[in-house]
């Protein structure tokens, strides 16, 4: 298969995959907590009495972590965003992705940081199942979207 | 427990680095996403070494943290309790696959991305929340997490009924995994 040396960024994807593995050890060492983002964002949706309030506001914090840390990089590393087309099909688009995403994750237990990065550090063979379920999911549908002929997309 | 103010601190730099990380990496750009999967395109081989390098980190400090009684600043570690590998666990990691695959998009990065302001970037993390809470009450029967005390000894904080709530609350339902 070719691969797209052009677009092939080695130093800089090594050095965020090392970023995103120190901050979920972190996590886990402080708080107990894995670093799993659909599990986190869908416990701040949970009624009060089926989590604990020390739970919710460590959630919530993580959170507004991630987003503060998104504010930091539009100021800072600018290169990590690219412009969206906001046409109504691409809107549309992302928010089947997105309600699919979310409903996918919370059955399946994890998405991409869930079981793909806590759950293979642990060593969970869920996660690995997971895993390899997901990456081959994604690969069939770009396949279908960017290869196959028109009257199948 | 000691002191929320430092729980809260250190899940706040957590999620800040683990944003930086996931910026630098380049997983906040969907296009860069979309040429890692197309393997039968101009494949980006970069997100290879973005969990390579991640689960890297992860592999060893895991094992040596969770060799530990407790974490720092609480009393137990949150860690999933299911570990059977069933339905649910093969559909909604398809499910969600298929989504990642349509946009590019998975849950953190969507996050970390919706400072930008894009309006389909906003509209994912609007779906993907409704998706989260959908799947709690369409498909309900997810196990909780369970509290662990400590590594070695396992079995004292798991037996407790769940009914009575003393302080720390025993096998409070948590969602940490995702």
């Amino acid at each position: 298969m070719p691969v797209a040396t052009v677009n092939f960024t080695p130093v800089p994807a090594l050095a965020g995959g090392l970023l995103i593995g120190i901050a979920a050890a972190a996590l886990l060492f402080l708080n107990g907590r894995l670093a799993g983002i659909s599990g986190i964002v869908a416990g701040l949706f949970e009624p009060a009495g089926e989590t604990s309030a020390e739970g919710r506001s460590v959630r919530g914090t993580f959170v507004a972590g991630l987003i503060a840390g998104g504010a930091v990089l539009l100021v800072a590393w600018p290169a990590a965003f690219e412009a969206i087309d906001p046409a109504p099909a691409t809107v549309l688009r992302f928010a089947l992705a997105g309600l699919i995403v979310g409903f996918g994750s919370r059955l399946g237990g994890g998405c991409t940081s869930g079981h793909g990065v806590c759950g293979l550090s642990r060593r969970s063979v869920r996660s690995l199942a997971a895993t390899l379920t997901f990456m081959a999911a994604a690969i069939a549908v770009v396949l279908v979207r960017l290869h196959l002929p028109g009257w199948v997309r | 427990m000691k002191g929320p103010a430092l729980r809260n601190a250190a899940a706040f730099g957590s999620g800040l680095v683990f944003s930086l990380g996931l910026g630098i990496a380049g997983m906040t750009r969907p296009s860069k996403v979309i040429g890692f999967l197309d393997l039968f395109g101009a494949w980006d081989p970069s997100l290879v070494l973005v969990m390579g390098g991640a689960v890297f980190v992860g592999l060893v400090s895991f094992a040596l943290i969770l060799r530990r009684a407790s974490p720092v600043l609480v009393s137990r570690f949150v860690l999933p309790a299911r570990h059977s590998l069933d339905a649910r666990l093969f559909l909604g990691s398809a499910l969600f696959g298929v989504g990642w695959g349509l946009a590019g998009v998975c849950p953190g990065p969507a996050l970390v991305a919706a400072v930008t302001g894009s309006v389909p970037v906003l509209a994912f993390v609007a779906a993907m929340a409704a998706g989260l809470v959908a799947a709690d009450r369409f498909a309900p029967g997810r196990d909780g997490d369970e509290e662990t005390a400590a590594a070695p000894p396992p079995a004292l904080a798991v037996t407790l009924p769940a009914t009575v709530a003393p302080q720390p609350p025993p096998a409070v339902r948590e969602t940490t995994c995702g």
